[in-house]
């Protein structure tokens, strides 16, 4: 790529009086003109490009991104499986992607027809009784459920004295963030050296003011927590709900279901574990599930089935939301009824694996333990497998070299792979956590393994050029204090700094 | 074998050699028996691609191809082809979150280049790199608020926002104890009257508003942010993102925060979803912002980069005291707004907002000449949406399935007697000949 020509901003590809894009202009009797006073002042800073150098601008952009259609995503707790072709080509026929919401629901069968069913097909592989699809995230499904959570406890009049929601020390980081935004004091119970939670000390957390307990399992370094009908018995008998995050449950495809273990609410990243990509952040979809008893506690709006078998939106939101009290049901969390076009993607890729989906848990922890048993030899394993879908290595085995998990990582990028995620789970220093999936084959880790190894060697052989990684990237190490002391977040500011 | 799955047997037994297994089965030696799958899934054998193709084409025909002339926040406009062709790029939408920026460039610049166009669009100082849909962003907006207002906890939403936005607000608001109060309506936009009086009894945190509001009024609110400030009150402005490309920007009213839904922008309908909520807001409220923020810095080499910032905000550091649980943004969707006002451009977006309301306004007078309709606020002011109430003895659903069947979505039945019109740039005057004729026909 001609560095010169191409690594520009759009906004600097910007000629007055130049577009990219011919509008059709339809003629009418009167040309509509907004009175002056709800007119913009100035001309939005808009950039004036032909459509050549727009689309040229932004393929050579995305030359400078990595994929996991350009290689190996070994991104830990974020299951970067391939994403289906077919996937992508099912949302894009007209049929389907060109439907407004409002449509009126005997024109929107289809529509009504994918949601309604991956609804059912979640409940079946999550062993729930109903799904809401409408979670726009994981992140969104973990608020949204903890909300059910508060709607059920204030349903039994016990609203006001459960305000805590207890997460393991390993859980990700939106656990906490997202049971403090549903309104609860977060409660922190400890892992033990195998990873797993600390029955006695939950236990010991337990009690009448407890709303939830989440808990990820596979946990997030990889370890099943075996004692799962313990800590689920002693849960509800303290009458708090088990919460299911289901950010891992690549690895219990064909395996076990969270509905089975005793959770009563989950939710489901279809951007992980049912193969819809990931959009550089987005759009994902965080559908949650309820077991029996607590489906009336589900989010609004809600796709049923008539008698007349006719599929209906189920909606009785109120025009004043404002006065609700907290017995009244949840509402809403979404404009409408989630993020449909990622629905259609994660439908087709169950339609595809049918009953081969058993095979994705046991092939995912296949890979994982291939590579956990490759490389313990060279990086430090904390917790001894085998794991499940992922691993996690606390930095390379040998410190003196001074080489820390940030230089491997960055070494990596240099060798054509994404990095692991790095520096999470928090209970060790240098923490590498490695999630495979099952799409990759034996000879892709093969490679993989190969760089890792080749990456301890150099740590001692030649640490300084491992520190100095990475070399060969489209950049290189960027300046991030600079970044955060001196924020420069958009042109207006950037262009201004360079004048 | 199944397409996506590489192992062969021999792949299997060379690999559970080197763990020293005998079969997978040993691998979920800690999964109690009890909590096995037993028998596995009801599901049923795997279908081949060119099926999967067909099942989708059939769900496609069950949903109705109408000419489209409902609005009520998401809008029908065209998508060009050239934003399709960018957002297919598979470099760009099987990333995930740039958290290596040596190798996403390609994302932090064009997230870098959106927050730049939504900042310029709202007239505000920064934006973030956007948050679900224009109902949460809101959502988001007023957390915000009540967080940098310290101890207030009111919040006064009016009564003419979009009823999905403010259910959703009041979904949110109960968890941080927010106090939400409605602002009363008076002929379709916000009592202005009721507002001050409210503002007066103090303790409030923000004051929410929108512009087009749910019945696509433009709300006057010339003087509004001195009176919300001198009540040390924050004023956020929720407005859909294509209107900023003419109607007077929140900036330009004086917003601190600005937000709401710019699906608009080039998005395809998609049922409602995957929208994208935007999220702007003066400088000083920056690191309260929710969500992701790319900001250029320099690297090693010296060249210009683009990189996350701001991110002591964040859950995955801040964990339970982070300004937002929020962890993703809408990532490919930045990407198909930035393309879609690349090619557009101001004077084509200005184009896309004259031809909309000039075809809308034409529309309307049409509709209401037939006499089976009337403007139910002609006094206000409206850009591309209207709401009409229908003559007597006849209900907006008969109006609505009488257009149905001649392949036209009429509107937004929001009452009885009420529906919510809207043009785009890609009605033609056929549709609109269509719609009028199956009026006239009732």
């Amino acid at each position: 790529m001609n560095k010169q020509l191409y690594s520009t901003l759009i906004f600097e590809l910007s000629r007055h009086g130049r577009r990219g894009h011919s509008l059709p202009g339809y003629g009418t009797a009167k040309k509509f003109v907004l009175p002056e006073k709800f007119a913009r002042k100035d001309t939005p800073a808009l950039p004036e490009v032909e459509e050549p150098a727009v689309v040229r601008h932004y393929t050579n952009s995305s030359t400078n991104n990595f994929g996991v259609d350009t290689g190996f995503y070994p991104l830990g707790s974020c299951t970067m499986k391939y994403n289906p072709k077919i996937n992508e080509a099912a949302v894009r026929l007209s049929g389907i992607s060109d439907l407004h919401p409002a449509t009126p629901d005997a024109c929107a069968q289809g529509a009504l027809e994918i949601y309604r069913r991956l609804q059912e097909l979640l409940s079946e592989m999550g062993g729930m009784s109903e799904f809401s699809l409408n979670p726009y995230a994981g992140a969104h499904g973990e608020l949204t459920g903890l909300m059910v959570v508060r709607t059920y406890h204030a349903s039994r009049g016990e609203g006001a004295v459960r305000r805590k929601v207890i997460v393991p020390d390993s859980a990700h980081g939106t656990n906490p963030a997202s049971a403090a935004i549903a309104g609860y004091d977060v409660v922190e119970c400890r892992s033990l050296p195998d990873g797993t939670v600390d029955v006695e000390d939950l236990r010991s957390k337990l009690g009448p003011d407890v709303a939830a307990v989440m808990m990820t399992n596979p946990n997030t370094v990889g370890m099943f927590e075996k004692n799962i009908p313990a800590i689920a018995e002693a849960v509800h008998a303290c009458g708090a709900l088990m919460y299911y995050d289901g950010a891992n449950l690549n690895a219990l495809l064909g395996v076990a279901r969270p509905g089975d273990m005793g959770f009563d609410v989950m939710h489901i990243n279809l951007h992980k574990t049912f193969s819809t990509p990931h959009g550089g952040g987005g759009p994902g979809a965080g559908p949650i599930g309820v077991r029996k008893g607590l489906e009336r506690f589900l989010p609004m709006p809600r796709v049923v089935r008539g008698d007349d078998g006719m599929l209906r939106v189920l909606d009785d939101s109120t025009e004043t939301p404002f006065e609700r009290t907290e017995l009244d049901p949840l509402g809403r969390v979404s404009s409408w009824l989630g993020n449909y076009a990622v629905f259609v993607k994660a439908l087709a890729y169950i339609l595809s694996m049918g009953k081969d989906i058993e095979q994705v848990g046991p092939l995912a922890c296949l890979n994982a333990n291939y590579i956990l048993n490759s490389l313990k030899e060279m990086y430090e394993l904390p917790i001894p497998g085998p794991c499940k879908h992922e691993m996690v290595f606390d930095g390379l085995r040998d410190k003196s070299t001074g080489c820390t998990t940030m230089n491997v990582a960055k070494r990596l990028l240099d060798m054509g792979f994404h990095a692991p995620t790095i520096y999470f789970p928090l209970l060790f220093h240098e923490s590498l956590m490695i999630e495979p999936t099952e799409t990759e084959s034996r000879e892709t880790l093969d490679v993989f393994i190969n760089a890792m190894r080749a990456i301890a060697r150099e740590a001692a052989e030649d640490p300084e050029t491992l520190k100095n990684a990475p070399l060969h990237t489209p950049v290189r190490h960027p300046d991030e204090n600079e970044a955060a002391l001196h924020p420069k977040v958009t042109y207006q500011s950037l262009a201004a700094d360079e004048v | 074998m199944h397409p996506y799955l590489p192992h062969t047997p021999e792949d299997i037994k060379a690999m559970l050699e080197r763990c020293g297994a005998s079969s997978i089965e040993d691998l979920f030696a800690d999964v109690p028996e009890q909590l096995r799958l037993k028998g596995g899934y009801r599901l049923d054998a795997p279908m081949p691609e060119a099926e999967i193709n067909r099942y989708f084409r059939s769900l496609g025909r069950k949903n109705a191809d109408l000419a489209c002339f409902a609005g009520y926040g998401f809008y029908s406009h065209y998508c060009p082809a050239a934003v399709e062709a960018i957002a297919s790029r598979s470099e760009f939408y099987t990333a995930y979150t740039p958290y290596q920026p040596e190798i996403s460039q390609g994302t932090l610049q064009y997230i870098f280049e959106y927050q730049s166009m939504i900042a310029s669009l709202t007239g505000m100082d920064v934006a973030n790199a956007s948050m679900y849909d224009g109902a949460t962003a809101t959502a988001e907006a007023m957390m915000m608020a009540v967080a940098a207002g310290k101890k207030r906890r009111r919040v006064l939403v009016s009564a003419t926002l979009l009823p999905a936005v403010s259910q959703v607000l009041a979904t949110y608001a109960e968890g941080p104890g927010i106090i939400l109060e409605t602002v009363n309506e008076h002929e379709g936009a916000t009592d202005r009257e009721a507002l001050h009086a409210q503002l007066g009894a103090g303790d409030v945190a923000a004051v929410i508003l929108a512009t087009p509001n749910r019945y696509g009024i433009l709300e006057d609110l010339e003087g509004l942010a001195d009176e919300v400030h001198a009540a040390k009150a924050l004023l956020i402005i929720n407005t859909h993102a294509s209107t900023l490309g003419v109607l007077r920007s929140q900036g330009e009213w004086g917003a601190d925060i600005a937000c709401g839904e710019a699906q608009s922008l080039g998005l395809p309908l998609n049922y409602g979803g995957p929208g994208l909520g935007y999220l702007a807001c003066t400088h000083n409220l920056m690191r309260k912002m929710p969500g992701r923020i790319v900001g250029a810095t320099t690297d090693a080499d010296g060249q210009r980069v683009f990189v996350l910032t701001l991110q002591a905000r964040e859950q995955h550091i801040r964990r339970h005291k982070a300004t937002s649980n929020i962890c993703s943004n809408q990532g490919l969707m930045t990407l198909q707004a930035a393309v879609y006002l690349s090619l557009l451009g101001p004077e084509g977006l200005r184009e896309v907002n004259e031809t909309s309301a000039s075809i809308a306004h034409d529309l309307v007078e049409r509709l209401c000449a037939t006499g089976r309709f009337r403007m139910r606020y002609p006094e206000r002011e409206w850009l591309n949406e209207c709401l009409l109430e229908t003559a007597e003895g006849l209900s907006a659903q008969t109006v609505l399935d009488a257009c149905l069947k001649r392949g036209i979505l009429a509107g937004k039945v929001t009452g009885e007697n009420e529906i919510l019109v809207c043009a785009t740039e890609i009605c033609t005057p056929d549709d609109v000949r269509n719609y009028i004729e199956a009026v006239e026909a009732l």
